[in-house]
């Protein structure tokens, strides 16, 4: 499974982050950062934090 | 015999729901009914980006996941009524169509003003269409009167205000987005409007509509007039639940729910999305409908197999259904984002970090306890403040 986040779209809302916490993260400076290969076992949380971007900024392939 | 689930709405609660229906094991039918002619897509940039450029349905569109590639799409039909004894809708084409489950996530729509004068010239924000029609009318030029202080006019008056055009904003309310807000959070977040040259015309509402084929201004209750160009109308919305009518339902407000989002007395009938008026046991369990973001996707999941295990297809989920409601606005620069339930913490409010005129942690409480957290900016403490308001116990 591959993350693929448009960062030109996300405007770090975090909404993601409450979805898979273990993918996502807001970090020091506000910003969104993401681990781009998660393993498998994360899908549904993945899927699930993809739903829920304010901004539906994120893809997953594969 | 295959079973079909019926799904009505198209729009975000139809999809999450049809998602949820597969993932929780569902592998009859599903027929999703919408009267709109778009696939499901994401309402809030509409009042925001979207509506700030070119308003197109690729630009909004929701990704399909795989496991709804089966789902049956019924779109540009309403449906006009329900025999829920019977188990079948008759739609608005004549069509009728049996099932054995009954999803209702046919949402909402923007109330309209009964104010005498022209029509042409008013708008809404809902859908796409709207969306496209009032773009096609902002501009620099334009002189642009914003009916109502709630969070869909303020984020009309912002990206209006982004776009050039001269902005006023009209409503009874002292402060705009007062409800949930508050007095003081709702001023400081006038004064930024104003500072980007926003004017409000607040206590007042508008008495006629002045023009003769299409708008040229409004006439106000205290006898001010204006002159205006384009005229929105943000006063709310009213429940999309006219073709339930008939079947003995609660449907005051949404159609009443109980906490599993079973439509009260009705197995195999749920809802989903802010038609639902559902307990929220995080709270003082009085039903409400939420117009919040998260609420389609978090009311989808347990509508799903409260679904499911009445036509005896799950197992049934007995936990106590608490969603913590969540939304944000974007208005020029600024987030705001709201996590819980700010209106049921008008009473004590406080600042819990920041400052009103900037970055701010506005929290909400009842009985001492924090029940709503409101923060512009400070994306680094959204979690933390979250997380609290999550650890709260939950009454079963």
């Amino acid at each position: 499974m591959k993350v693929i986040v448009d960062m030109d779209v996300c405007k770090d809302h975090g909404q993601c982050v409450f979805s898979a916490p273990e993918v996502f993260q807001i970090n020091e400076n506000g910003r969104l950062v993401y681990e781009a290969e998660p393993d498998e076992s994360l899908r549904d949380a993945v899927e699930e934090a993809a739903d829920v971007c304010p901004l539906q900024a994120i893809t997953i392939e594969g | 015999m295959t079973r079909r689930i019926l799904i009505a709405g198209a729009s975000m609660g139809g999809l999450r729901a049809a998602e949820r229906l597969r993932a929780s094991g569902f592998m009859g039918e599903i027929v999703a009914v919408g009267d709109e002619t778009h696939m499901p897509y994401n309402r809030p940039p509409l009042s925001k980006e979207a509506l700030a450029s070119e308003v197109t349905h690729e630009a909004v569109a929701f990704r399909l996941r795989p496991a709804v590639a089966d789902v049956t799409w019924r779109l540009g039909v309403p449906i006009a009524s329900a025999d829920l004894s019977a188990g079948a809708v008759r739609l608005a084409d004549g069509a009728e169509l049996a099932y054995d489950g009954l999803v209702v996530a046919t949402g909402m729509r923007p109330r309209r003003l009964p104010t005498p004068g022209p029509a042409r010239g008013r708008h809404v924000v809902r859908t796409l269409e709207d969306a496209r029609a009032l773009r096609g009318e902002l501009g620099p030029d334009a002189r642009v009167l914003v009916i109502g202080a709630g969070f869909i006019g303020c984020e009309v008056a912002a990206t209006a205000r982004l776009l050039g055009a001269d902005v006023t904003v009209v409503a009874p309310e002292a402060v705009p987005m007062r409800r949930p807000l508050g007095d003081d959070l709702g001023a400081a977040l006038q004064r930024r409007h104003e500072e980007r040259g926003v004017r409000f015309l607040l206590g007042r509402t508008v008495a006629a509509f002045l023009g003769e084929d299409r708008i040229t201004g409004a006439e106000l209750s205290d006898g001010t007039r204006l002159d205006a160009d384009v005229v929105v109308e943000a006063v709310g919305s009213a429940s999309n639940t006219e073709w339930l009518g008939g079947n003995d339902l609660d449907l005051s407000d949404g159609v009443l729910c109980d906490n599993a989002l079973r439509v009260e007395g009705r197995a195999g009938v749920v809802a989903v999305g802010d038609v639902a008026r559902f307990p929220n046991p995080r709270y003082d369990g009085v039903a409400r409908r939420v117009e919040h973001w998260s609420i389609p996707t978090d009311t989808a999941k347990r509508a799903a197999v409260t679904l499911l295990s009445d036509l005896g297809l799950c197992a049934c989920d007995e936990t106590p259904f608490a969603p913590l409601p969540t939304f944000w606005s974007d208005q020029y620069d600024l987030r705001i984002q709201s996590f819980g339930a700010p209106a049921l913490g008008a009473g004590d409010i406080r600042v819990l970090e920041g400052d009103l005129d900037g970055e701010v942690v506005v929290g909400y409480h009842d009985g001492g306890a924090l029940v709503g957290v409101v923060l512009i900016g400070l994306p680094t403490a959204v979690v933390r403040y979250r997380a609290e308001l999550m650890r709260a116990p939950v009454a079963a």
